[in-house]
């Protein structure tokens, strides 16, 4: 229970604890801990972002998915109409085609069907004068009955 | 141990317990170790306690060697197990300095954590049993070992008069010596009961280091006496009073050092307000 010098050892040993501690103990661990507190929360708010980001990923994607079948049902209904325009064009060019070849056809046939009066007029004619040959009995000048027949043939 | 042969060898053991190895000059004028409690007394002020000084400076380096050791190699990752230790006593030192503190000082916390631990540290010999260490001593040819050095009042006034000394220091480099003796001269009544302010404050002001002192050598010095009373009981029955005080006595250790702690961001925290009067 003496006070003595021991009391003056502790307040030195304690002033060199203090001072140890300030400068070699102190700072470094609490310089670590703030740090490591700091790196967890940017941890924590990296993970929170990420999870905004996947959200937003995932709400893009959906957003894509919906917009590119729009486009493809767009597209397949576009197809499905050209197609219809295309056969419709293709049946307007076989109904077209169809026509022009009857016209054709027609203009065939009827100058098949000159010809072959043309042919037969003059067969007829030819018929005709050998016909009067025969019921005249007498030899007429050829130039000059033919003449007469040949009206007669164009008449026909 | 000593309770063959009665009462005043009883008493005799305690006084050996509460003795401490004390080193100073003789009345003949040579320089040795203390025989006696009277040998103590006559030495006077120039000798010192050697076991408390000893046990208190192994204790404190121990501490710093060991926080050293993992503030050199300090990890900003996944912390070891050392490092986990230092870093909670750290942290729960720090946040009791950030619930008290208010002010910006890059002493503070190393001054709680130091006087935290040493004092922790400290209090804990108390568990060792009492006999345990001056009966080893005694065999070697120590006469007195005390091993617990905040039951010396050398030691806690040591303390609490650092913490005293730091709070006058702060009071004035904060306020100005004009201010902290304006603080100590206008306080409670205002500029007319001066003298009685005086005192008040006086008082209020030395009464700090008094009781945060006397507070942790009152407890420890008689939880270390209740230690002793305890081993004067036969061997056999000494574990029934001993194993409960000394669970009881961990929260103790534990509290003074808090309180020491507390006391002194208290203080300091007082000595860095600047009052507008």
């Amino acid at each position: 229970m003496n006070i003595n010098l021991t009391i003056i050892g502790q307040v030195i040993s304690f002033a060199i604890f203090v001072w140890f501690c300030a400068k070699y103990v102190w700072p470094p661990i609490t310089n670590a801990m703030e740090e490591r507190e700091k790196k967890i929360a940017d941890g924590l708010a990296a993970a929170d972002r990420a999870v905004r980001d996947l959200e937003l990923a995932q709400d893009k994607a959906t957003d894509q998915l919906r917009q590119a079948k729009q486009e493809a049902a767009g597209i397949i209904e576009l197809a499905r109409k050209q197609a219809g325009v295309v056969i419709e064009e293709a049946k307007q060019k076989a109904r077209e085609e169809g026509e022009r070849l009857l016209v054709a056809a027609e203009a065939e046939i009827e100058r098949e069907f000159n010809r072959a009066k043309e042919e037969l007029r003059g067969k007829v004619a030819q018929l005709a004068i050998a016909g009067a040959e025969q019921i005249l009995q007498r030899s007429v000048g050829e130039a000059a009955n033919s003449e007469l027949v040949d009206s007669l043939a164009a008449r026909l | 141990m000593a309770s063959e042969s009665g009462a005043n060898s009883s008493g005799e053991y305690i006084a050996h317990h509460l003795t401490n190895l004390t080193f100073g000059q003789h009345t003949d004028g040579t320089w040795g170790i203390a025989r006696s409690g009277e040998e103590i007394a006559r030495m006077g002020f120039w000798s010192i306690n050697l076991d408390s000084i000893g046990f208190s400076v192994v204790l404190g380096a121990v501490f710093m060697a060991l926080s050293w050791a993992v503030a050199r190699r300090v990890t900003t990752g996944v912390p070891g197990r050392r490092q986990n230790l230092i870093e909670i006593t750290v942290e729960f030192v720090n946040n009791n300095i950030k619930s008290m503190f208010s002010h910006e000082s890059k002493m503070i916390g190393p001054l709680a954590l130091t006087i935290f631990v040493w004092v922790l540290l400290m209090n804990t010999m108390d568990l060792v049993p009492v006999d345990f260490i001056p009966a080893l001593a005694q065999m070697a040819g120590v006469p007195y070992l005390k091993v617990v050095p905040s039951t010396d009042v050398n030691v806690t006034m040591g303390l609490a008069l650092s913490v005293f000394a730091l709070v006058l220091f702060y009071s004035v480099k904060q306020k100005g010596l004009g201010g902290f003796a304006a603080e100590l001269s206008f306080h409670p009544f205002g500029k007319l009961g001066l003298p009685v302010n005086l005192i008040l404050e006086s008082v209020t002001l030395l009464a700090k280091p008094l009781s945060l002192g006397l507070r942790l050598f009152g407890n420890l010095y008689a939880g270390e006496m209740i230690f002793i009373l305890i081993a004067l009981l036969p061997w056999w029955g000494q574990w029934a009073l001993s194993v409960p005080w000394a669970i009881f006595h961990i929260l103790i250790i534990f509290l003074q050092a808090f309180i020491f702690m507390v006391l002194t961001i208290v203080y300091l925290s007082a000595a860095f307000a600047v009052e507008e009067h």
